[in-house]
This record gives structure tokens, sequence and C-alpha cells, in this order.
């Protein structure tokens, strides 16, 4: 087709796409987002293309292929349009009679809707979904009304008229105020304002200057970026050129971690589209700005979601931090002003422009405005994304979104910020939740994780988890961070063993002191956070390890023993046949007895051990009872009825 | 021959500039590691030193400077599947193949990996087979998923 010349031609197409669309509005909209992938969405979709041809109905449903809703949890989720019924949780099979019962006669199939596990009423509409009804999905929202491949899709809800208003209403200046109005704070960790960002590289001298998407995510438990990238790139570019024509850039990047493949086709696809619309690339729109974008693949470095590390990976070279006194905003890829902000900040910039200042400030809180989106995860019910305004409390997300914690268990601790992040107790789950708030609770926003643990967390074992993790990820050019992890880690590591010593908590305070205050860059410098807020909220799980020996939440190997109550075991064998270890005495009848000596605490047989029985037990900070004698391995059944 | 599947692949980024990580990955998907004899080309070819090209292989974990096997299985230690059991899968894994992370079986049948999040946190704890991704996974259901390949 011809490129669009003009904010009008632009506006006409629109309306074409818009009266094109089918009045019945039959469609179906399946997520086929790496998540529901994971949950065998490709057979369900295949279903679906087959049903449709079976009963005549090719060209008058229209199959979407969307990106990630965030209850992943409940997928592989579908939609269906014009009626909005959303059922989760759908295999292939229940397919024929979804197009047969709902799609022709809107008939409602009980069992595929969400069931309140509080209530056990069944919801018909995301309205009704306790998931959902208590976000506020500006920016999620739009990932289940199109098909990311298709630009059409994006134009019909709206999608390049912020660019176009840019382009032929605003000056460059207009868009600098208006971000800087909007309060907008960079997502993608730090919160720094990103007007301020803009701003510096906008005044810097030198040419070319550059715009950068950071989606490196490496974050474990964050997947957010993945979701909007996947589900919704044409917005993150659209943002991006807004961005461009207001900072004078004419040359991009999206830098994308090679882990999320289908985030990069998706993105590659955007671009070639957009290009062919002329919404990129020469002249934009008629309006004589020229911005062209390159995709650039992480190869696997956390460091390298830094900024001035990203910016080095960019230029080809081994992805390292470099000192910040010169900003990467003056100084960044190949020495010229870069202006580098996370896929989610991007995102907000078409809102911004459409909506204005004044809307998206009078969301959120006094210091952070806008929504976020969280990533749900770890022990809690509803696990997924959750979008919400700032300001709303941890117990909220975790209570009335999540649901609470499965199984009964209590709730210990929220991760939040990543492996640089830090665990936020009980006491504090009312605390609302911005940059501020948690980086005064000894944790921080980071790009969003948040990972719910309950009692069966150990807590040491957790901040020896992080630090390893940061050990790993440490680029090793400044010695506090190489150094300092690396004791810490051994430290850690041998507390977890049970081989603790009573100065070995002052000493990882004081090795988390020196990396905060003279790490090159935050990686070290936050990455004493999970031990001290570990440290801060929960010692007396230090100080069991270091002096009773014992894990209070009988997780860490070299402190637990499994063991078999006589009372309950039942003598199934099932244990028996599946320990790795063969390190079961058994035989039918008799009451199994785990060797303790050939015992490698993998926890198969407590697993595998009938939940009626529950007969293995884990035990710490205390001897394992000796096995009972030979005569009384009988299982308690048979001795009672012998006695009988 | 692989000397022409290398210089092919070099061919795409003649005369660019910062191409070295985009190029290494692609001569990583392509033979799925780094042999010596693509370093050297590449060296040679767009003039970039050895040493800072073997630098870049060895810094970032996505390249592999050994050869894997037939399957690549990674499993998944981000905190979300940390925190469900992740480093069981991983422990099960490796005493079933008799290989630590970042290991071939002498049969030359798996290689296996660690990998720090694959965004599917909801399903955790989660490994990939040759790209494709099992969640929710334990001692049970591990056995059966491993069993499926040969």
């Amino acid at each position: 087709m011809e490129p669009l010349n003009s904010s009008s031609d632009l506006e006409k197409l629109r309306k074409k796409i818009l009266d094109k669309k089918d009045s019945k509005g039959l469609a179906i909209s399946v997520c086929v987002s790496t998540g529901c992938k994971a949950l065998g969405v490709q057979k369900v979709l295949e279903a679906f293309n087959v049903e449709i041809k079976k009963q005549y109905l090719e060209g008058k449903v229209d199959i979407k292929e969307t990106g990630c809703l965030g209850f992943c949890e409940k997928g592989p989720r579908i939609v269906i349009y014009p009626e909005e019924i959303y059922y989760f949780q759908v295999d292939a099979k229940d397919v024929p009679e979804i197009i047969s019962k709902t799609l022709i006669n809107n008939e409602i199939i009980e069992r595929l809707l969400y069931t309140d596990s509080i209530t056990g009423k069944k919801a018909r509409y995301l309205s009704e979904v306790p998931f959902y009804k208590f976000q506020n999905r500006l920016l999620l929202e739009s990932n289940s009304k199109i098909d990311p491949k298709k630009i059409e899709n994006y134009l019909a809800i709206g999608g390049y008229a912020a660019l176009a208003k840019a382009l032929f209403q605003m000056t460059p200046e207009d868009v600098m105020k208006e971000v800087k109005e909007s309060h907008l704070r960079g997502r993608g960790g730090g919160g720094f304002p990103t007007y301020i960002k803009w701003e510096s590289t906008r005044k810097a001298p030198g040419e070319p200057k550059y715009v950068i998407v950071n989606c490196d995510e490496g974050d474990p438990g964050a997947f957010m970026n993945r979701a909007l990238m996947e589900g919704n790139p044409h917005s993150i570019l659209e943002g991006l050129i807004i961005g461009a024509y207001a900072i004078g850039s004419h040359e991009g990047f999206v830098y994308v971690r090679q882990e999320y493949p289908l985030a990069i086709e998706n993105m590659e696809i955007a671009l070639k589209q957009a290009e062919e619309m002329g919404l990129l690339g020469e002249d934009i729109l008629g309006s004589g700005f020229d911005f062209r974008v390159k995709i650039h693949k992480g190869a696997g470095a956390f460091v390298s979601g830094e900024s001035s590390a990203l910016m080095t990976a960019i230029e080809g070279k081994v992805g390292e931090p470099r000192p910040k006194y010169v900003h990467t905003s003056e100084k960044g890829v190949w020495d010229k002003p870069s202006t580098l902000n996370n896929v989610e900040t991007w995102a907000n910039i078409p809102l911004i422009i459409n909506n204005g200042a004044e809307w998206f400030a009078s969301i959120g809180t006094a210091g952070s405005k806008g929504t976020k989106i969280f990533a749900l995860a770890g022990k809690v019910n509803n696990t997924g994304l959750v979008e919400v305004p700032f300001g709303i409390s941890l117990r909220d997300i975790i209570y009335k979104i999540g649901e609470g914690i499965p199984d009964g268990k209590k709730f210990k601790g929220v991760q939040t910020g990543g492996p640089s992040g830090g665990v936020i107790p009980e006491q504090h789950l009312d605390s609302p939740v911005d940059f501020d708030e948690l980086t005064k609770l000894g944790s921080m926003m980071g790009s969003g994780g948040m990972i719910v643990m309950d009692e069966d967390t150990c807590m040491v074992e957790l901040a020896r988890y992080f630090v390893n993790f940061l050990c790993d990820e440490s680029c090793g050019k400044c010695t506090p961070c190489r150094e300092g992890l690396k004791q810490a880690n051994i430290i850690l590591n041998r507390i977890v063993s049970g081989k603790g010593t009573e100065d070995d908590i002052d000493k990882l305070g004081k090795i988390a002191e020196v990396t905060s205050v003279a790490s090159l860059c935050a990686l070290g410098r936050t990455s004493a956070n999970p031990v001290l807020t570990t440290l801060r909220y929960f010692r007396d799980e230090y100080e069991a390890h270091i002096n009773e020996k014992r894990c209070p939440a009988l997780v860490c190997k070299g402190l637990i023993s499994y063991y078999i109550d006589p009372e309950k075991c039942q003598a199934c064998m099932i244990c028996f046949r599946n320990c790795p270890a063969n390190a079961i005495i058994g035989e039918k009848m008799k009451i199994h007895v785990i060797d303790q000596s050939k015992c490698t605490k993998c926890g198969t047989c407590y697993d595998m051990c009938p939940p009626k029985f529950r007969a293995v037990q884990k035990i710490s900070g205390e001897k394992v009872p000796p096995p009972i004698p030979e005569e009384e391995r009988l299982v308690k059944r048979l001795r009672e009825k012998k006695r009988d | 021959m692989s000397g022409d599947l290398i210089d092919q692949i070099i061919d795409k980024y003649v005369n660019e500039k910062g191409i070295l990580i985009q190029l290494l990955l692609d001569i990583q998907h392509e033979f799925h590691w780094i042999p010596k004899e693509a370093i050297k080309r590449i060296s040679e070819r767009l003039k970039i030193p050895y040493s800072q090209i073997f630098r870049v292989a060895s810094f970032y974990t996505a390249l592999s400077l050994k050869p894997i096997g037939r399957h690549l299985i990674r499993v998944c230690v981000g905190t979300a599947c940390y925190v469900r059991g992740g480093t069981r899968i991983l422990d099960s894994v490796e005493k079933k193949l008799g290989i630590k992370s970042g290991e071939t079986t002498s049969d030359g049948k798996f290689s296996l990996a660690t990998v720090n999040c694959l965004g599917c946190c909801a399903l955790g704890p989660v490994i990939e087979i040759d790209g494709q991704y099992f969640g929710k996974l334990n001692s049970a259901n591990l056995e059966k998923t491993l069993s499926n390949y040969n």
C-alpha cells in the first residue's frame, strides 16, 4: 500500500478499518503468549480453526491471536465477542461446544467460567472476576483487543493518533511540557523522572542522539515487559517515536533479551508494518520528521539491563557498566547523547499525549503518578500480571487481586524489586505501593516483580539465593561488588549448611555496608538489599540457623532430616519405589524407615506420600528418632487386627 | 560446509557498526555453539581482534563455547520458580541425566543449562526443552516429560 502522507490519511484509513468490521462482530480472541503456549494453547487454536471450517463459519468469525491478559494461572484463556464472555482453562475438546453453544446461540458453558474461590460464584464478565475487578488496566487492557501481528488492529483502537497529534499539533517543546507535567517516572527500577532524562539528552551537544527501549527484563520473576512487547508492540513503538520527536533523535534501538523470541518476532513485524505505512522511517506521515529503529538482541547478562552496560552492549561489546559521572543521557551509545527508558515507560507516552498530563497526574500518589504493572508470582492463588494505580496497598494486591495464599498457608513476606530488592514482612502490608514507600521499607520498586512467600520459604536460604544470583551476574569490573558478593555468598552458604558462626551476621552487615557505598553501578550498590532486609525483618531465622542449627521453615538441606512417622505409615511402598537414592527400607505390610546415611534429602518421599497418610515428615534442630525395632514394624492397622 | 555458512552469516553484517553480539547470536542459533573456526573467520573478515570476540563469547550466557547435545534443557531458576521448588527440579534433572548444569551427557543426547527467568512465572517451576515450555512441574510429571525425548 501507499505510505500514509498526512494526519487525515491516517484517520481515513482508520475509518475504513472500522467500517469494514463485521457489524455482528463475531470474534474469538485466544491468548497465544508464552504463558498460555506453555499450557498448550496451540492445540486449542488448531481446534478452533478445524471446527470453524466444519461448521461452515469461515469468514464469519474473526479468530484473534492476542497477547497476554495477565491471568496466566488460569490459562489458556479465550474471549468470545460481541458478548465479551471469558472462558478460562480451555481445552481443545471444549472447542466444538464453545462454537455451537456460546458463539452461535449465546449459551453460556458454566464449567468454563471463572469460579470465585471464596463464594463459589461463577463470573460471566471480566468485571466480576476479583483478579481483574481491582485493577486499572490502562496499558494491559489493549492486549485482549488486538492481534499484535496486525497493525490494523492497533489502528482500530486509536493507535498512532497520539503520534499524529504530537507531529501536527504540538511542537517538541509542547511534548516535553506534557511529559514534565505528567510527572511520569521511569518504570525500569530507579523511578527517575522521565522528563529530566529527556531534557538532558535534548540539550546535550552532539549528533546523532539516540533513544532506546530497554526490554532486557533480567529480573527473575518479572515478565510485564515481555507481555507488553508480545501483546502490543506498536504502543511501545508509538511512544518511542513521540519521544524521539521531542528529544530530536532520528535513530532508535529496541533492546530485547534473546530469551523472549516471541517479543522479538512481534516487534520485528511491528517495525516492518509501521515502515510500510509511513509511520516510521523517512518523512513520517508527511511531517518531515525522520526516525529509524533497529532491534538489538541481548545475549543473556543480568548486568546488561543497567543503562550504561546496555549501551555498551549495543556497541557490540561486553555489556559492563561504566562510571556515571558523565550521564549516559549526555554521553551514551558511541558517546552520543542517549535516552534509555523501560518498555512500560515508553508505552505510557501515547496515553499521556492522547489524554493529557493532567489526566495522567490525577492517577496515583503525590510522588508516583499513573499505573504500574506488577508480576505477581510465587505462593499466591492468582499469579499473573497486575496493573494497579500507585498507592494501592500490598495487602490489596496480595489478598484482593491475588486472593491470598494457597493451601491455607501463612503469609511470610513479599519480595519486590528483583534480586536487588528486599523482602517486606506482614507488618508493612498496608503500606501504599509507590517508588518512595518501597525504598523507605528497605526494598525498591524495581521493574515490578512481586514474589509472595509463605511459611515454607526460608529467609536465609532466600538471601543466599539472591546473593548467589548476583554473584554469578556481577560483571567483576569493580572490587566491592565482585569480592563483597563472593564473601557474602560464602558466609550465607555456611549458615544454610549449618556451619554458621556467631560473628557471621556481623560480618554480613559490614560487607553490605561497603558494597552498597563503594560499587560502581546499581547492581552492586543495591546488592546488599536482600541480606539487609532479611536481617532487618527475619533476624530470628538467622539466629536459629546459627545458634540452634535449626531451619524454622524446614528448607535448608543441611539442617533438616526426613523421617517416617511409624504411627502414620501404611506401608504403601510409594516412597520406597520412588526414592532415587534407595534410602528407604521397606516391604509390604512393614513400616518404612529412612536410612539416614543414604538419604540425599531430595524430598521425593515427602512429595509422594499420599496426603491422606502424611507419614513422611521434615524435622530440624532435633535428633531423628531411632528406627523402630524389627518386631514392631508391622503396620499399625495389622498390629491392631492381630491384637483383636 | 560450515565454513560457507559462517561466511554467509558474516555477510549480513559487513560494514555495520556494533554488530558483534548479533552476529554471534546468529552463529549460536545456527550451530548451537560458537566454533573456534567462526571466531577466527569473524576476526579475519571484520578486523575485530580475536581476543575481543572471545571475551564477548565467554561473557554472555546465551553464547556457548562448547558444542551442545541434541536436546537443550533449560531449567528456570528465577525467583518465582525457585519459591515453587525450581532448585529441586534442577536437582532431579541433574540426577536423572548424571550431569551438572553446563554439561552435556556423554551420548550427546542432552545438554543442561539454567536460565534466570523465562517469563512464565505463573506456571513455575518451568523448564524449556528445545524451545518448548513445560510448566507446573513436579518430580512425577518431570519424569514423564523427559521420557518423551530421545
